[in-house]
């Protein structure tokens, strides 16, 4: 269907010449959608190159579940498009700022609280053009869900932070918002949470949201309305609105604030790092947020104890790793995957790891 | 036929000496450990694709990661190419031996090493069965979602080798978004640990790149696959139409309407009708095409998923909705799904299964087309697939021991698969692209997406030994290739729009 709005502008070719021009000086390139995310991830000193007057969206059918919009389309605006068709994007992706872009959305591969019921970003990227370091436009991936001709070098880009290319469109799978949501708040501590919350994602249940503030257990249901009823009556609290979820997940909880903030990746099954400090538990024990005076060597191992990973979402001083450092065999089948996207090595540079 | 390796257009490799090679891996594996009988190795000369065939130098067989270690690392000092293969039921010929290669059987890791309730995983070998997994853990309420119609024989390193489907990944997901971790040995003996424990990994998502990749990039010696809970109860409505386009339509407007079914099938008449012979399901012989729906969740939104999807084919024309009144008539309606392939005997003594994807909208234009390419080629063309996700199965019906039919299914099956990129599709939903599709990956990729494969592939292994001539075409392959199907500067299906 047409979808195409004023501001729409195919400027493709503009941002091909600039790549061509980057690699054959070997000028380093920082790509911006809405620079919502520059705290994330390391420092890239680089000419900046703006995607966001990429913009528009290209196709969308909501019955083929599948929409295609160029990089730099605000995400607010994708949202509202679906809602109007009852759709959504079921990472619910966090949106730091109106100005925020689809393209930066795949790149920094970030999912909000429906992330362990539902996938995260790489699970609904079906396709995207991205420039490669020669200025070549390359569709990989399409728009339909099952697709397995070539490497799925399309779910390499959710997360990838823009080193392997600029991601000129993407297509996402959509999925039907659903019927009826409800919320409901339990006072409890963490570790009654967590044997709730096993017996709840054992068997099949509209759970959508499950967040630890420190104090009360807050879950959202979201499904059919018989089956959203039974789960809220099941669960035996009170159906109400402790919690907003738009706030939880665009990062506008209180922890959110400080200023040295710790993504913590874990296994929800094994027992929880204790490193003192402020947190959230997030992803019904999955993810946690953490503001603590622990040292980054104290965190990385704690987490890697049990089987997880560290990010120092905000806050890592000049120089410091922002993601947990990857072994050296690993790290170097990185780098020559670069190479294979980006032989001279122009985009983002050093943005997830140095040399990267 | 393809299953002929051409050193101009093929990777090519320089000459070992076999009988050096068989030493050097003898020292390496267990005294069971080799096949090097050219009666031996006949079992392993081709896959789910018997039409094509090939003989390997030498059938390893390791039992251990580190003997995987050892042998790639003698066919890496070697320059010997090596074929990974798992239970052998892949459709595209993924496991054709290429000439003289060492063909790398998992077949013996085949242990289930754990499985976690708590963190609902599984960790297995990858020899391990498919439905194995989903039976060793049915007793705690959970299951392993992908199940290709081959799950009984297939295993889960063949899975994550072809990103495999089935009939309920519509709701439930493919193999890439139902796996946690993965170790692999890279060509050069290094073993890898992709994915992790936790939801996400650093780094790039390699093990997302590694799914599908079809023995390419690294071979498989563990996976951890993520379980779901067993749904409470699940409901099949058996949908008939007079008018195949009707099917398609109501199709269609399912998926719009909001419903996500945990299967939705359809099948056209000579489908419905070899199947219905086949295992008596009950199925109306007379419908133009059949749906086969089925929903599954709690007893409420059960009832209320059902009356949806009844309102929206009724509105689409169905002259017949059946609902399976108990637990056995829902297995029969989905036995004679699940025996069509079989069932194609009937109709003929050899079927090509092809694999194509395309946007759901473009369903009822698709299969009239296929309709006419097949006249065209004076063959017979069964439709038995996917609906749901656009995922064709068309069946091409032959006699290979009638002179030229094979040639003319392979043509036949090409041209649909060209016609599913032309309706904005893909040539290999679910079953790879393998050695079948090489040329078809011609006219999916332009050349710079092809050069891009080749340098993913050269990442991880530069000398181009895995799996060699298989899912990524060489760009001589595709010169030639394109050359041959550009007919006086006219591309193919030009009535069709485009996407």
């Amino acid at each position: 269907m047409s979808t195409s709005t004023a501001s729409d502008a195919d400027i493709s070719g503009v941002l091909a010449n600039r790549v061509r021009e980057a690699t054959a000086r070997r000028t380093p390139l920082r790509i911006v959608g809405g620079d919502t995310k520059r705290f994330y991830g390391r420092q890239v000193d680089g000419e900046a190159l703006n995607v966001a007057a990429h913009r528009g969206v290209m196709s969308y059918d909501p019955s083929e579940l599948v929409i295609t919009a160029r990089a730099g389309t605000p995400v607010l605006e994708i949202v509202a498009l679906l809602a109007g068709h009852g759709q959504m994007l079921a990472f619910e992706p966090p949106v730091f700022g109106a100005a925020s872009t689809i393209g930066g959305v795949v790149a920094a591969g970030l999912a909000g609280p429906r992330r362990p019921f539902a996938g995260a970003v790489r699970d609904f990227v079906l396709g995207v053009t991205v420039l490669d370091g020669r200025g070549d436009a390359l569709r990989l991936g399409g728009t339909v869900f099952k697709n397995v001709a070539g490497f799925d070098g399309f779910r390499l880009m959710a997360g990838a932070h823009g080193c392997l290319g600029v991601l000129l469109d993407v297509s996402l799978r959509v999925s039907p918002k659903p019927v009826a949501e409800q919320s409901v708040t339990v006072a409890e501590d963490w570790p009654a949470s967590r044997t709730r919350l096993g017996g709840l994602m054992g068997r099949q249940t509209p759970l959508s949201a499950a967040m630890h503030d420190g104090k009360l257990l807050h879950l959202r249901f979201s499904g059919s309305n018989a089956g959203v009823e039974r789960a809220v009556l099941d669960c035996g609290g009170q159906s109400n609105t402790a919690i907003d979820w738009e706030d939880a997940r665009d990062f506008m909880l209180p922890i959110f604030t400080r200023e040295r903030l710790w993504r913590l990746s874990i296994p929800h099954a094994r027992p929880m790092p204790d490193l003192g400090g402020e947190r959230v538990i997030d992803w019904a024990g999955s993810q946690l947020w953490l503001s603590t005076d622990a040292s980054a060597t104290e965190v990385r191992t704690a987490c890697a104890r049990v089987g997880g990973h560290a990010t120092l979402f905000r806050g890592a001083q000049p120089g410091e790793e922002v993601f947990t450092p990857l072994a050296p065999p690993l790290l170097a089948l990185h780098k020559r995957i670069k190479a294979a996207f980006d032989p001279a090595g122009v985009f983002n540079p050093g943005r997830m790891y140095e040399g990267l | 036929m393809l299953d002929h390796f051409d050193p101009a257009i093929d990777p090519v490799f320089k000459a070992h000496n076999r009988s050096a090679l068989i030493q050097r891996l003898a020292a390496v594996l267990p005294h069971d450990g080799l096949v090097t009988s050219v009666e031996g190795m006949r079992v392993y000369e081709s896959d789910g694709l018997a039409a094509y065939r090939g003989l390997a130098g030498v059938v390893a067989l390791p039992r251990t990661t580190a003997q995987v270690v050892d042998v790639l690392k003698v066919c890496s000092a070697a320059g010997v190419p090596v074929v990974a293969r798992g239970a052998g039921t892949g459709l595209s010929g993924g496991a054709l031996p290429y000439p003289d290669c060492v063909l790398l059987s998992l077949s013996r890791f085949d242990k289930i090493l754990a499985i976690d309730a708590e963190a609902r995983t599984a960790t297995v070998q990858p020899g391990v069965r498919n439905l194995a997994i989903s039976e060793a853990v049915a007793h705690l309420g959970l299951f392993y979602a992908p199940d290709p119609s081959s799950q009984l024989a297939c295993s889960i390193g063949g899975n994550v080798a072809e990103n495999a489907g089935g009939v309920h990944c519509l709701k439930y997901g493919l193999t890439v978004h139902n796996l946690q971790s993965m170790e692999v040995v890279t060509i050069d003996g290094e073993v890898l640990r992709l994915g992790g424990e936790a939801l996400d990994a650093p780094g790039f998502d390699l093990m997302a790149l590694m799914t599908g990749s079809e023995g390419l990039l690294g071979v498989v010696t563990e996976v951890t696959v993520k379980l779901l809970p067993l749904p409470e109860h699940a409901r099949v409505l058996l949908i008939a139409f007079a008018d195949l386009r009707h099917a398609g339509e109501a199709v269609a407007a399912i998926i719009a309407g909001g419903i996500i079914p945990a299967g939705l099938e359809m099948m056209d008449r000579p489908a419905l009708r070899a199947a219905e012979a086949h295992v008596h399901a009950g199925y109306p012989v007379d419908a133009a095409a059949i749906l086969l729906c089925e929903i599954d969740g709690a007893p409420g939104e059960i009832e209320d998923g059902l009356r949806r999807v009844s309102d929206i084919c009724a509105k689409a024309g169905a002259t017949e909705i059946r609902l399976a009144g108990d637990e056995a008539e829902r297995l029969l309606f989905w036995a004679g799904r699940k025996g069509a392939f079989p069932a194609m005997g009937r109709l003929a003594p050899d079927y090509y299964c092809i694999d194509g994807t395309i946007p759901r909208r473009r369903l009822p234009d698709v299969l009239e087309e296929i309709e006419r390419l097949a006249d065209v080629h004076a063959l017979k063309v069964a439709n038995v697939f996917h609906a749901g996700d656009g995922n064709l199965h068309p069946l091409i019906l032959y006699d290979a021991s009638v002179e030229g039919e094979m040639d003319r299914a392979e043509a036949l099956g090409g041209a649909i698969l060209e016609l599913c990129v032309a309706v904005g599709g893909t040539i290999t939903g679910e079953h790879g692209v393998g050695r079948e599709k090489i040329n078809q990956m011609c006219s999916q990729f332009t050349t710079p997406e092809i050069a891009l494969f080749s340098g993913i592939k050269a990442a991880f292994d530069p000398a181009g030994l895995l799996n060699p001539g298989k899912a990524i075409p060489t760009l001589a392959r595709c010169a030639e290739y394109g050359a041959m199907h550009v007919h006086g500067g006219k591309r193919a299906f030009e009535h069709l729009d485009r996407f």
